[in-house]
């Protein structure tokens, strides 16, 4: 037995999400552990910049906001893609998330009355801001949003909240496990008992069971290579284990986002609170084209619409020339060096540190990078997965789904601490009745198949391609053809290759079998899963022939809400051949579909009301999996509180409106 | 002109593996333009050998995860551009933390366990009201607390510590700077003389030689120098009060 342990709760995953649920579930007394690739203060999470959205309305651009608001644009955001019950539960809380996160210890930026200085759509603004409301939690603007929402740490917001939530992990006693890894869920087909976990300091495997089991891993950007925002431990681990059971679907995994602003060439971030606190775009003649092209959000409208807007200047032969390929300019000299060393004091050192320049005095190479899987682990509206009771996810592991086809700036660090209470709150309810069950039988059958896997590789002899090899040959398929732009016949392509390459891991041969945690044996059996995880995002790219959000095919220019208003899942056990694909609705609509107010604005109407829309929508989704949840569906909705908040936008001038 | 070609010397030594014994082992490159250390033990480890173990994540200096001794200096290889260094490179695994393998050290326990021993969290004065509006705080506090939080917790400081290497219960430059943070928050219960313990003792702030390694090597250029001398008023500061 000394290779099975047990706990009540186990959390895959040591980022914000999976933190903040592993308070929520020892705080009402279950022993949790967490286990994670990398020490929990040093996952992906520490690497968000610019803000957490939460509408407290504190500045003088912010006044008015609202909750409301904040569901408005995060369902347009979302291009009608977002679970819309998700966003209402998600902007409702978040206000009480960010104020929490005070409480734990962040150091959020302030107001401080009297005259501010900042840079608003090309214009030197200076405002007042009030007395009344000295020392509150500061907002900067973002893209997408009708107000000033997002609340910074500088620009280290995920790091101090990080630090805050795992300070509060240990405050709590929680168990942490770090280098540490699942490679395969335990389940009987109906619940989940736990994962097969192999120890990256010793090699060695081992079961974990547990009444509950949380993922929340993270993204999987690193399918798109060296293309991506992403740390290298962001290989869709997670997302992997959930597929391979064959049982939980991946929802909308074609869903992926193209931030903007990526360093040229190697891929690291720069926040989009360089544009929210004033930046400009240029191209290669130095013209802010984003002003022509997007009059009433110029650099701030979303990042799909951004992103699709750099590229298409690169395509026109505006871009900068560099050796790695044309890129375009982030302009920030006139936000001056102090600003630059303050507020956005990781970007300067960015610079200066992977460029050598002086933000203040030179432009910033950047060009769309993969930064963001709206797609995911489909959960529902309580954080559990479909179709396997005892497993959970939350986070960018997680298709709750609050982002449909298009996540807004700051909603993602503000969804990690917002689902993780929801989730965390589910899991402890859910622990709390139910007895630690043992099934030792099942998890020897899954270790056994685990430790087959791992000496296949390692007996497997001869000549073969290196598992690096294939891995770079993947993110050049997946930057090059399931990218920003994407057609059928590239799409196609993509799969061929794919396909290709699946088989190929199968032949790959490793050059090392030294004993221990051998980082090429750990990267060997990440591959198939980071394969698999591609050729579900293109397959599901080439179904869908509809632009929607992130998601454009030049090919099917129009959001398509006849026939595509609906979100995608794919199912695919290790043993099958080939991925089966679903639609379900995607959730009970209150916003009518519309325009967005930014990029472009071809649609076909749905044909339906929305009242027969949403009669379909509780037995299209049990239909697919979804498990019951504590409140029924729709419970958290309040249908039409948005419409004040609409009106009170529109005369804004934000372009939000109809 | 042609690229360099580097020589970078590295420690190796795999304590699963019993007939691995420490050694240091020669490995050649061709220099690229921006290489960063990142980059170069990549293209080692891809095409050279695969066994080599180092730890990296962010490769953009936030995560924390990449310390090592880069020609006998701790650093975050993962900034460190080639184009800085000479032709030849040797490289270290960081001192005083338990070795994984390689240049691969075990920075997680040992920052867990001076959490648990500092109390790096906020003890608060009461429970969190959710209805209520955040507890205001002035700007010029909120960019005081966020310069000290700022640390990345990559082990640089406690490498080159003179102490901490000789003294494993040292709380160490990281360890101070945690107490710093959270004595100066307002929002923390804890007073100067429930901090008395853990500062003023030779494990804590006293135990310091005065070297300030600590300062120099920060790759978040945290002020170490002005935490010590901020941790030793506020020390001196309770033990006078207590005396009257």
């Amino acid at each position: 037995m000394s290779r099975i342990e047990s706990t009540d709760v186990l959390v895959i995953g040591g980022g914000l999400a999976g933190e903040r649920c592993a308070m929520e579930a020892a705080a009402a007394g279950h022993e949790v552990t967490i286990i994670s690739l990398v020490p929990p203060r040093r996952s992906h999470s520490c690497a968000a910049q610019g803000g957490m959205q939460a509408a407290l309305g504190n500045c003088v651009k912010a006044a008015g906001d609202s909750p409301d608001m904040h569901f408005l644009d995060t369902v347009r955001g979302s291009d009608w893609g977002a679970d819309q019950e998700v966003v209402r539960i998600f902007a409702d809380n978040a206000p009480i998330a960010v104020r929490e996160l005070a409480h734990f210890g962040v150091p959020w930026t302030r107001v401080r009355p009297g005259p501010n200085q900042y840079h608003i759509k090309g214009q030197h603004v200076v405002i007042d801001e009030p007395e009344e409301k000295r020392g509150l939690i500061m907002h900067r603007d973002f893209g997408g949003t009708a107000k000033w929402r997002a609340c910074y740490a500088a620009a280290g917001t995920g790091h101090a909240a990080l630090y805050a939530v795992d300070g509060e992990v240990v405050r709590l006693g929680v168990n942490v496990r770090d280098r540490m890894e699942a490679l395969s869920l335990v389940h009987d087909g109906e619940r989940c008992s736990g994962a097969v976990v192999r120890c990256l300091r010793t090699g060695k495997l081992s079961v974990i069971l547990a009444k509950c089991t949380v993922i929340a891993t993270g993204g999987y950007g690193r399918i798109y290579g060296q293309y991506t925002t992403n740390a290298t431990i962001n290989e869709g681990t997670g997302a992997s284990l959930a597929l391979d059971t064959g049982l939980v679907p991946l929802g909308n995994m074609e869903a992926i986002q193209f931030h903007p602003t990526g360093l040229w060439p190697s891929g690291i971030l720069v926040t989009e609170g360089c544009r929210g606190d004033g930046g400009y775009l240029l191209n290669n003649a130095m013209e802010r084209f984003m002003v022509e092209l997007e009059p009433a959000k110029q650099e701030l409208a979303s990042r799909d619409v951004v992103s699709r807007h750099m590229i298409q200047q690169v395509l026109d032969g505006k871009g900068v020339d560099h050796p790695a390929g044309p890129h375009l300019w982030l302009d920030l000299r006139h936000l001056g060096e102090e600003h630059l060393t303050t507020k956005l004091r990781e970007v300067y050192e960015i610079c200066r540190d992977f460029l050598g320049i002086k933000p203040w005095e030179d432009l910033i190479p950047v060009r769309p990078s993969q930064h963001y899987s709206m797609g995911g682990i489909r959960v529902n509206k309580d954080g559990e997965a479909y179709n396997l009771a005892g497993l959970y996810a939350a986070g960018e592991a997680a298709c709750w789904d609050m982002h449909g086809f298009n996540r807004l700036g700051g909603n993602s660090l503000a969804e990690t601490i917002v689902a993780g209470r929801v989730v965390g709150g589910t899991v402890a309810e859910h622990a709390a009745g139910l007895e630690l069950d043992l099934p030792v039988a099942v998890a020897r059958e899954f270790l056994e198949r685990e430790q087959r896997r791992l000496d296949g590789w390692l007996e497997r002899a001869g000549e073969g391609p290196s598992v690096y090899k294939l891995r770079d040959a993947l993110g050049e398929i997946m930057m090059n053809k399931v990218g920003i732009f994407r057609t059928g016949e590239e799409l196609q392509e993509a799969v061929t290759e794919l396909v290709r390459l699946e088989d190929q891991v199968d032949t790959a041969v490793l050059s090392s079998k030294a004993p221990g945690p051998n980082p090429e044996l750990s990267f060997a059996l990440r591959l198939k899963g980071m394969v698999r995880l591609g050729l579900v995002t293109a397959r599901g790219a080439l179904a869908r022939t509809e632009s929607r959000g992130a998601h454009c095919r030049t090919d099917c220019p129009e959001r398509d809400d006849a026939n595509w208003l609906n979100r995608t899942l794919v199912r695919w056990s290790r043993d099958e051949r080939e991925p089966r694909f679903e639609y379900e609705p995607v959730g009970l609509l209150d916003l009518p579909p519309g325009d967005r107010g930014y990029g472009q604005a071809q649609r076909v109407e749905m044909k339906e009301t929305l009242e027969e829309y949403n009669a379909g929508v509780p037995e299209g989704q049990r239909s697919h999996g979804m498990l019951p949840t504590r409140q029924p569906l729709g419970s958290a909705l309040r249908p039409g509180a948005w419409r004040d908040a609409e009106e009170r936008a529109g005369l804004t001038g934000s372009g939000a409106g109809h | 002109m042609a690229n360099r070609e580097l020589t970078f010397e590295i420690f190796r030594f795999n304590p699963q593996d019993p007939s691995s014994e420490p050694r240091l082992q020669t490995f050649t490159l061709e220099e690229e333009p921006y290489m960063t250390l990142f980059r170069a033990l990549n293209r080692i480890r891809e095409e050279q050998d695969a066994t080599l173990q180092f730890d990296f994540s962010c490769r953009s200096a936030v995560c924390g995860s990449c310390g090592m001794m880069v020609n006998g200096r701790p650093t975050l290889a993962c900034k460190t551009l080639t184009s800085d260094l000479d032709d030849k490179v040797r490289l270290h695994p960081l001192p005083a933390f338990k070795l994984i393998g390689d240049l691969s050290v075990d920075t997680g326990t040992w920052f867990r366990a001076m959490a648990e021993r500092v109390g790096a969290f906020i003890k608060e004065k009461a429970p969190f009201d959710p209805d209520a509006l955040e507890e205001r705080m002035d700007d010029d506090l909120a960019q005081a607390i966020y310069e000290s939080d700022r640390c990345i917790e990559c082990g640089c400081c406690v490498a080159s510590c003179g102490v901490a290497n000789v003294k494993p219960g040292f709380v160490a430059p990281a360890g101070m700077n945690r107490i710093a943070r959270f004595m100066m928050d307002p929002r923390d219960a804890r007073t100067d003389g429930d901090w008395f313990e853990v500062v003023a003792s030779d494990d804590g702030v006293f135990g310091c030689i005065g070297l300030m390694a600590c300062h120099d090597v920060c790759p978040k250029e945290l002020p170490l120098l002005e935490v010590y001398a901020y941790l030793r008023r506020r020390a001196l500061g309770t033990a006078f009060l207590s005396r009257k």
